[in-house]
């Protein structure tokens, strides 16, 4: 009897003892997966290519995606938003400083906050590839440069309208995939983002993302190649369409969302099947190295922190193996990059103030003498 | 949120058509420019006058004189760059007076809505045509038939549309589409597929030519209607006068089309707020462009309201005409040796004499009508136009006269060179006009074609002489008017249709004289000539 009583209170001792081992080592799984997915900061990249009154739904489109990407955590400096903007003070426009997406003026998603970076005429191909790049001249204020680093997940939106291999830009220039592609392995040679989620609703969709061939992107299209986007619904009252179907159902779905919430890609790649959206909505995961079901929909559209609120102490010994490979092979060199660097024209100038004078500029860890 | 959404809107909209049921035309200008101002418009007028060129019995003798009202409404957040203008011409009597109310309604409730991208002008003009010729010069600042108009003082910006309305009751059963423009100028499609499916979404029936269309394409009895429609069109701008007020926007590269309402006793009518419906969604629509229509086509011919010919299917019809003339032509140069031919001047001297002849048929009926009218009993009008059947008729007898003048020996040369020459010129001319009215061209090439390419001086003369007569010009247009006639369903006694003719020359010359149309000296000028050299050929010895 007395042993039995012992085993068993040694049994609860144990059992007591190691909950809260048990627990830390749960903390510490979950302290795992705080950076499974690869990225601490989240950019967005929104642009309607379209301006004059008739393109009222692209503005809207764009403003939709505005609105809940702002909704769900990501801050108006982390969004470059272009737009044409001539809609809501267009002389055309019965409900001035407004931008409808719901008929029967449901849904203003103009609002009284709305940020834009890029303005009216700014919108153009060039302006576009330099925020991608980050090539803008040195007086481009922040607002207007899409400063991501390497652990930055980037959703890049496009709307307007496009053919087969192109989309057009304010009525006088293109853009075409190849271009687009480029900018993606550019971005990706200067470690300008972590994960890209690349959507596009215009006539012929899937043809701008064909071309890519940089890592850890994914593409949506409204459209296959062949077929045209359509638009929702008009506005009896105001007179134009307000929103193309797929960005619609887009947003009605994105309205479900919330910063916690745990839907993934999987989700997003159901959004306005045919019988909606007329047109066949495509998608490209090939390039992406994570599973889309295991992507969460936050992780592009919002910015959540995770945070875990634990009084425990946790041992982070064990080094965290990152679970993305950034080098194609594991045997080449990881080289430390250097920027170029910019030309030394006092120097070049006063040839004589050279004299033992070394210039050298601290980059990651290598010093350059001259 | 158009007009009938409102209750109160469209009770004051039936009181103000109903104080309006008097008779207001015969141009109450101070009363049109209070109620104007007290729209909320800007108003202005404009004086005219203009010297006929024969007077006509409807207007003065000689002297025209008229006042133009028009009221601006500026758009509230617009520049004052581009403008759109509804008219409604103000003829004495009662004629067109519901269209006047309708166009102040339709400006007090404008005047009420923020969308307003480009101005609208409201113009209410004195004497049909002549005020509307009067106002658009002056709002273009340009003179090209020689009235006399006070200048204007508002002026709103390029003008992208117009639309003119005629309403003479207040109870409309059908719209009817008018198109047809100065010499035979349409305006864009587009504007007649904005009409029809406007009437179409406020079920209203519309109609073009005064016909409804019917929807059984494929039976004989359809395609007669719409061969019938379209041989309406065809005669309508073959005319070349402006069948509504509109025709004389199209000239400014605006584009206009003329809403007449119809009230046919039928049973289920129409009123006014729903045509201020149509009009109202109409102009928003042209509101709500950002340029000048021109997507869609500019010639075409309409069979009905939904259906349309373009040109590159009717231009190849004419084109075989043509065709006709040049195979012809080229036969003729080919048996003509031109060193050892007559020369010249056996050719030149009937083409001179046949164009002078034009020239005076072009110039004399109008500058002899003072010692016509003292030497005979007749009215000016009737002067100038029995004068024009003189000078013409007296052409017939030239073959006989210049054959005295003429000494060119070898004649057999002589009439092939001269066919030659006819024949490329009138293939030349029919080509010109046709490209500019397809329907005055096509209608000249069907009846001048067949017999003078097959002309030649060995026919027998008596019966070529009268197959040539009767499908000269002028028979040309008796027989349009005649047919014209029958296909609005009002047929005409011989007598009747003579008056008719008379009328229509008359007309001819005084839409040249006033607007430029340019149908009288085309047929006066060259194609009479051109039909003269061929009787020449006809009569050579």
């Amino acid at each position: 009897m007395d042993y039995y009583n012992l085993l068993t209170t040694c049994a609860f001792i144990h059992l007591l003892v190691s909950i809260p081992y048990a627990y830390s080592n749960y903390v510490e799984n979950k302290a795992g997966q705080f950076f499974s997915s690869g990225h601490t900061n989240n950019w967005a990249v929104l642009v309607c290519t379209s301006r004059f009154w008739f393109n009222y739904r692209h503005v809207a489109n764009t403003l939709s995606v505005y609105r809940s990407v702002k909704r769900l955590g990501i801050p108006d400096s982390h969004i470059v938003l272009m737009l044409a903007d001539d809609m809501a003070c267009n002389y055309r426009n019965p409900k001035p400083a407004t931008v409808f997406s719901h008929k029967n003026m449901e849904l203003n998603v103009y609002g009284d906050d709305v940020e834009v970076d890029y303005r009216g005429y700014e919108v153009t191909v060039e302006n576009f590839l330099r925020v991608l790049t980050g090539r803008l001249p040195p007086s481009t204020p922040r607002s207007k440069r899409l400063l991501s680093d390497d652990r930055s997940n980037i959703l890049i939106y496009l709307t307007g309208h496009g053919g087969n291999g192109f989309l057009k830009f304010q009525d006088s220039e293109e853009i075409s995939n190849m271009e687009l592609a480029d900018a993606f392995e550019q971005m990706w040679q200067k470690r300008r983002y972590n994960e890209l989620l690349f959507i596009i609703d215009t006539c012929q969709g899937a043809s701008m993302y064909e071309r890519f061939y940089s890592p850890n992107l994914m593409a949506l299209a409204s459209s296959q190649v062949g077929e045209d986007s359509l638009s929702h619904q008009p506005d009896l009252a105001i007179g134009v369409h307000l929103m193309d179907k797929y960005t619609f159902y887009l947003l009605e779905f994105l309205e479900e969302v919330h910063p916690a919430s745990q839907a993934n890609m999987n989700d997003l790649f159901k959004v306005c099947p045919q019988s909606q959206c007329v047109s066949t909505p495509g998608h490209r995961t090939d390039l992406f190295q994570r599973n889309p079901g295991s992507v969460l929909i936050t992780d592009f559209f919002g910015s959540v922190r995770k945070v875990e609120i634990t009084k425990d102490t946790i041992n982070l010994t064990s080094s965290l193996k990152p679970l993305i490979q950034r080098s194609g092979s594991g045997d080449m060199q990881i080289e430390s990059l250097t920027y170029v660097d910019q030309l030394p024209v006092a120097e070049i100038i006063h040839q004589n103030a050279i004299q033992g004078l070394s210039y050298s500029i601290m980059t990651e860890g290598t010093p350059v003498n001259f | 949120m158009g007009l009938l959404s409102d209750p109160s809107r469209r009770k004051v909209l039936t009181g103000l058509l109903t104080r309006l049921n008097t008779p207001i035309c015969g141009m109450p200008v101070e009363w049109l420019v209070k109620a104007m101002q007290s729209r909320g418009l800007e108003v202005f007028t404009q004086s005219f006058s203009r010297k006929l060129p024969f007077p006509d019995e409807n207007k003065e003798r000689y002297m025209v004189r008229g006042t133009n009202v028009y009221g601006i409404l500026r758009a509230p957040r617009a520049p004052r760059t581009e403008a759109l203008v509804i008219s409604a011409p103000c003829s004495p009597g009662d004629s067109n007076n519901q269209a006047v109310g309708l166009l102040l309604a339709l400006a007090q409730y404008f005047r009420n809505q923020v969308y307003w991208a480009k101005d609208i002008i409201f113009l209410v003009n004195e004497h049909d045509l002549m005020g509307t010729q009067a106002w658009l010069e002056a709002y273009h600042h340009t003179n090209i038939t020689g009235m006399e108009y006070s200048p204007l003082q508002g002026r709103a910006g390029s003008i992208q549309a117009a639309l003119s309305l005629e309403l003479s009751s207040d109870v409309i059963t059908s719209l009817d589409l008018i198109l047809e423009g100065l010499n035979g100028q349409l305006p864009n499609l587009d504007l007649a597929n904005l009409f029809y499916a406007f009437c179409q979404k406020l079920g209203v029936l519309c109609t073009i030519q005064g016909k409804l269309q019917r929807n059984d394409w494929d039976t004989a009895e359809g395609y007669t209607h719409a061969a019938q429609t379209m041989m309406l069109m065809v005669l309508k701008q073959a005319c070349g006068r402006s069948w509504g007020d509109h025709g004389l926007f199209l000239r400014y590269h605006i584009e206009a089309a003329s809403v007449r309402g119809i009230n046919s006793f039928r049973h289920y009518k129409t009123d006014a707020a729903t045509i201020g419906r149509l009009l109202e969604g109409m102009v928003r629509k042209l509101n709500n462009l950002l340029e000048r229509l021109h997507q869609s086509y500019f010639f075409y011919l309409l069979p009905s309201l939904s259906r349309f010919v373009s040109i590159g299917c009717y231009m190849l019809a004419f084109g075989l005409l043509v065709v006709i003339l040049l195979l012809r032509g080229v036969t003729e140069a080919q048996q003509v040796s031109l060193p050892s031919g007559p020369g010249v001047l056996t050719v030149l001297t009937p083409v001179v004499i046949s164009h002078l002849t034009g020239v005076a048929l072009y110039l004399l009926p109008v500058h002899l009508q003072e010692m016509a009218v003292e030497h005979f009993p007749v009215s000016e009008t009737e002067a100038v136009v029995l004068t024009a059947v003189a000078i013409y008729t007296a052409g017939l007898a030239l073959p006989h006269n210049t054959q005295r003048l003429l000494s060119g020996e070898g004649t057999e040369q002589g009439w092939k060179v001269l066919k030659l020459t006819a024949l490329l010129y009138l293939a030349v001319l029919l080509g010109c006009t046709a490209l500019i009215n397809f329907s005055l061209g096509f209608i000249l090439a069907v009846t001048l074609v067949p017999i003078t390419a097959s002309m030649t001086p060995h026919m027998p003369k008596a019966l070529s002489a009268l197959v040539m007569v009767l499908l000269s010009p002028a028979f040309t247009v008796l027989y349009c008017v005649f047919i014209y006639q029958e296909l609005i369903e009002a047929p005409v006694s011989v007598s009747e249709g003579w008056m008719l003719f008379l009328s229509v020359i008359s007309q001819g010359i005084l839409d040249h004289a006033l607007y430029g149309s340019l149908v009288y000296p085309l047929l006066a000028l060259f194609i009479y000539p051109c039909w003269l050299m061929f009787w020449n050929i006809l009569f050579w010895s």
